[in-house]
């Protein structure tokens, strides 16, 4: 199949896909015996329990409230009994405060739509933006790329940026995840009421939806779909076929590549060059919240590994322990394994396995043996492919080495704020030095720095 | 079940290593070693091997006597590329002691002083040379002829390409010239009397060996490109107000050109980290190649002109930035 | 030839003449007048440049010290590798006075070893506490003890501070120690602490800081503080206050009787430099014996 696939304007690279799940079709997950909540499931301040132990919740019931404007609430995915407010270990490989939930039966709170109707903008004409909004909000509706950034906020831009467009980000650019492409196989017709829920929220009438070419089935879907929809509205929506490229997917390289168009460095955020980006499991997560009156309690995650059995595409109540996922694909196999919470370039390295799957967790990836150590770093052969690989126009090698000897000043000269932690410098690097590692303990010091220094003026 | 192994992300890693670099472009090199053979004979084998033996024994012996590290370096391929390279440098005359002293110029004072592989200021294997040919002038600008196979140190010399166009430019006698041999001979190497480094002999072969690292991705086109292009369009235009200068084509198929562009200048640790430093680099370069070999007191201005360029390397580093993400649209 | 000679030297002669001439002229011209006090400061004061103080060197202390005593008062600077010594000679060179402080010394308030708290991953990458510390809880189950990667030891620059390797821990040599405070700011986790030094150097102190529930935290490491509260209850002074499920002794209260010692059932608490208990002598009981 061949598209005409754009793609972002500099560096990058081309990571082995192991799109091992790519066909599989995804299975509704058990659910567990026991349901864990962590409260800091999203960007901002974590959420505050709104029950204590001894009450008991239905599937849908609010259990946490957003506490402050940059937050979210949580809702219980599950029913049964509130076991106790403690803590457990999250994504972040800490410990930190959960509600835990211990599971009878299933039942849904009466509000939510179990039915399969599709729901249409059209058929809606009550819905205005602020009630988008507004549903979007109360519902908890985040991120599901993994940033996890309260969807609200990123639909009610500045009064300083001016929203021109939403751009879907169904890249899936990482090894291993195909929970985004299932998704789109399986609910196309619902992401397109999610997309068109969007743009409504957001006052605008573009819309693009980024995959990259290694999906051309879900790129000849949702064409053939948009086509459909959108064909005689007044909305202008198109399918952009992108490169396969890492990091394809974030976010600023996704706008550049799109409308041609780059963020400037930070502070500056894609609104301020128009584009607001959601990833495509955010949007049937908006048309549920919106249309099914369904808050964000269940997900796409795929659970993934070279050595486990049944890889798999699951669709995952919140707060399952992984360790239930992976039984279900055939167990942890032998030896030594990362577990991840994401995939292999950005994702989190875990100790537990019984870490709960959360709003952000799109994959569960196994990496074994000789890929899971890491090889001894030689010294710099000044290459130069890390300054070729990065997406941002930095120089890997010059950051890492003012990480190292704290060089705060000339950090922050050299940008390094402007780094996404992508990890392409270091994949390619032939002298496997760990280049992140430095840049981004570099990143955050400048960054806590950059604060400082406002917050004294 | 076994243990967890925990790291900061990422946790994948691409194919490449420096092992696979340093060897890519020593088999680059190849297509030229097998054709100094064929024209070279035994010179070339015992200039090579003692160029590369020497060279591995002395970053050996710095490492674990001087600088007693516990793990050696010689098999990352670094210490074998620069004795590669500096024996394509050297005539296939050379005695055998001084091709250990040019080795242990470029390890002992060019590389491991600065702290090995990844630290070195200027290229190895051109320190090695310029300072054999200042420390014995007479042996490194005496090129024996190709074809002689079987001699080694009783070899037949003869003028170089080189020697004849700085000739024909201090005496003004475009003449000269006309024994220069034509470009085909030139870039098969396959001249009669041609004369001239191991390395330099033959451009088809060295020029095999760019489009082998420019596919596997050892070095990109920015340096290569620049130096040979500049080389071209400033000799074409002195070539243009001057018969005494030779025709451009002539210019970058003889001498150290080639092998320089491609193999020299683009050394990782002394070329600058970014696509347009590069270009400076090496537009910088073709100037002064092209400047020392018509006005200065060498015929060859390649090495020379690198190991200036060398020196600038960091000053390149330091003022030129790659393009900036976000940097068209300001605010 | 002569000629050659004295031409020679009158040339260079002049041109030294005329160099010493403008260079003089410029240093007075450009001369920066520095209260002459700063300078004695800055002799008296050891000359580290440790930064311990919170100046950049020992100049900066200088003239912070100046500043303040032409203000009324030098509270708040203190050189603490020189100690009350220097600040004693620096006051009377300023005509002030100083208020007596406590020497004070680092303590590393973890005794997570290698014995007591189990490996449960293995950490491969940049081996630096800071890059340790953002990849998760480390190696062990317990996200608040120390990761022994030595950031604290590479912060130290009077080599006062080593990981030692069988526990796996960081060790203070309390004589070399001057409590300038680089290993506390260069610990992620907040594990050292700035105590009284105590006399004889002998301290009382909770050697956790983890803030998990009892049964996590001993499940994490055997020795580890579970907020049981029994020192607090045993503490005659009110030294000791539970918080967040860990203990903490306050050291200006603190006097050093050890009750808490013995009622910590997970020996958490630590006593240092103190004389080991003198064995019981056997005779009492024989002669009892003997008497029944």
């Amino acid at each position: 199949m061949k598209f005409n696939a754009r793609t972002f304007s500099i560096g990058g690279i081309h990571p082995e896909e192991n799109k091992l799940t790519h066909e599989v079709a995804t299975q509704v997950a058990a659910l567990p015996k026991q349901a864990i909540f962590p409260l800091g499931q999203h960007i901002g301040a974590p959420a505050k329990p709104v029950v204590q132990k001894g009450d008991k919740v239905k599937v849908g019931t609010m259990i946490a409230e957003a506490n402050g404007f940059v937050s979210a609430p949580i809702y219980s995915s599950v029913s049964g009994t509130v076991l106790k407010i403690d803590t457990a270990i999250d994504a972040t490989g800490y410990r930190k405060p959960a509600i835990i939930i211990n599971v009878e039966g299933d039942e849904w709170e009466e509000r939510i739509d179990r039915s399969d109707k599709l729901e249409t903008v059209a058929a809606h004409p009550e819905l205005t933006p602020e009630e988008i909004v507004e549903r979007i909000k109360s519902a908890g509706v985040v991120g599901m790329g993994g940033a996890c950034f309260p969807t609200f906020i990123k639909l009610t831009p500045p009064p300083t940026a001016k929203a021109e467009c939403v751009i879907i980000n169904a890249v899936e650019c990482e090894p291993y995840i195909t929970a985004d492409y299932r998704l789109m196989m399986e609910h196309a017709d619902e992401i397109l009421v999610g997309l068109e829920l969007l743009m409504k929220a957001a006052k605008v009438t573009k819309g693009y939806i980024g995959i990259e070419t290694n999906k051309p089935a879900a790129i000849e879907l949702l064409t053939r779909k948009c086509a459909e929809v959108f064909g005689t509205s007044a909305y202008q929506v198109s399918v952009v076929p992108l490169k396969q490229r890492y990091p394809q997917g974030g976010e600023k390289q996704l706008v550049d590549a799109v409308i041609g168009r780059q963020v400037p460095a930070p502070p500056a955020i894609p609104v301020n060059v128009g584009a607001i980006v959601q990833n495509v499991g955010t949007a049937f997560a908006v048309y549920e919240a919106v249309m099914k009156h369904k808050p964000l309690f269940e997900r796409y995650t795929t659970v993934t590994g070279k050595r486990l059995q049944n890889p798999s595409n699951f669709l995952v109540r919140m707060g399952t322990p992984m360790k239930e996922l992976i039984d279900a694909c055939g167990g942890m196999p032998e030896g030594d394994h990362k577990l991840l919470a994401g995939g292999p370039m950005m994702g989190k390295a875990l100790t537990s396995v019984d870490v709960p799957i959360c709003k952000g967790t799109n994959s569960v990836t196994i990496i074994s043996d000789d890929e899971a150590v890491r090889k001894e770093p030689q010294p710099c052969i000044r290459c130069a492919k890390c300054v070729g690989a990065c997406p941002m126009g930095l120089e890997p090698y010059l950051l890492a080495k003012l990480a190292a000897v704290q060089n705060w000043e000339r950090s922050e000269q050299e940008d390094v704020v402007s780094c996404i932690e992508c990890g392409s410098c270091q994949f390619t690097c032939p002298a496997h030095r760990p280049l992140l590692d430095h840049i981004r303990l570099g990143k955050a010091t400048v960054m806590g720095i950059i604060r400082g220094r406002a917050e004294k003026k | 079940m076994g243990k967890l192994v925990v790291s900061l992300s990422p946790h994948a890693h691409g194919k490449d290593t420096v092992e696979r670099n340093m060897y890519g472009v020593i088999i680059a090199l190849l297509p030229a070693l097998l054709v100094s053979f064929w024209f070279f004979g035994i010179g070339s084998a015992i200039v090579c091997g003692t160029s590369v033996a020497a060279c591995v024994l002395f970053e050996w012996a710095i490492n674990k006597y001087i600088l007693r590290n516990e793990r050696t370096t010689i098999c990352d391929g670094s210490a074998v590329l620069t004795g590669l390279l500096l024996g394509f440098n050297l005539p296939s005359n050379l005695p055998i002691w001084i091709i250990i002293i040019g080795a242990l110029f470029a390890i002992g004072l060019a590389k491991m002083p600065f702290g090995g592989l990844g630290n070195n200021l200027f290229n190895p294997a051109l320190v090695g040379r310029a300072a054999l040919l200042v420390a014995f002038p007479a042996q490194m600008t005496t090129w024996p002829k190709a074809g002689q196979i079987t001699s080694y140190l009783d070899a037949e010399t003869g003028a170089t390409p080189l020697y004849l166009m700085q000739q024909a430019i201090k005496n003004g006698d475009p003449s000269l010239l006309d024994q220069l041999p034509d470009s085909l001979s030139l870039f098969l190497g396959n001249h009669p009397d041609g004369a001239g480094a191991l390395g330099e002999i033959c451009g088809a072969a060295l020029l095999l060996g760019l489009v082998f690292m420019l596919w596997r991705k050892i070095i990109t086109w920015h340096i290569p490109v620049s130096i040979i292009a500049t080389v071209f369009v400033f000799s074409g235009l002195m070539h243009l107000t001057s018969p005494v200068y030779a025709d451009p084509i002539t210019v970058i198929l003889s001498g150290g050109l080639l092998l320089g562009a491609i193999f020299m200048a683009t050394d990782y640790v002394t070329s600058p980290m970014t696509p347009k430093g590069q270009l400076i680099y090496g537009v910088a370069i073709g100037v002064l190649t092209v400047i020392i070999r018509n006005w200065g007191a060498y015929p060859e201005g390649m090495s020379f002109a690198i190991l200036i360029m060398n020196a600038f390397t960091p000053l390149i580093n330091n003022y030129v930035k790659p393009q900036r993400f976000g940097e068209e649209l300001k605010g | 030839m002569t000629d050659g000679i004295l031409i020679a030297v009158i040339v260079l002669g002049t041109i030294g003449l005329v160099a010493a001439l403008v260079l003089y002229l410029c240093s007075k011209r450009f001369a920066v007048v520095e209260d002459p006090r700063i300078a004695q400061v800055t002799e008296t004061l050891p000359g580290a440049n440790c930064g311990g103080c919170g100046f950049a060197g020992c100049g900066g202390l200088a003239d912070a010290l100046v500043k303040g005593a032409d203000a009324g008062s030098i509270d708040g600077l203190a050189c603490p590798v020189g100690g009350q010594e220097v600040m004693g000679k620096v006051a009377d060179l300023l005509g002030m006075a100083i208020a007596n402080g406590d020497p004070m010394v680092a303590v590393v308030r973890c005794n997570g070893t290698c014995v007591l708290r189990p490996k449960i991953a293995e950490y491969h990458g940049l081996r630096t506490c800071a890059a340790m510390n953002a990849c998760g809880a480390g190696e062990t189950a317990c996200g608040f003890g120390c990761l022994g990667c030595g950031d604290c030891v590479a912060a130290c620059q009077f080599g006062a501070i080593s990981i030692n390797p069988e526990t796996g821990l960081p060790e203070v040599d309390d004589e070399k120690c001057v409590a300038c405070g680089a290993c506390v700011k260069a610990c992620p986790r907040n594990i050292i602490e700035l105590r009284k030094k105590g006399p004889k150097s002998r301290r009382v102190f909770v050697s956790c800081v983890n803030k998990d529930k009892g049964p996590v935290a001993m499940k994490a490491c055997k020795a580890a503080c579970i907020g049981c509260g029994k020192c607090e209850k045993e503490c005659p002074f009110g030294a000791i206050s539970v918080e967040n499920n860990v203990s903490y002794i306050d050291f200006t209260k603190c006097r050093l009787c050890r009750k808490c010692v013995a009622v910590c059932p997970t020996k958490a608490i630590h006593a240092v430099n103190f004389p080991a208990p003198k064995p019981k002598p056997e005779e009492p009981t024989k002669e009892k014996e003997e008497q029944a």
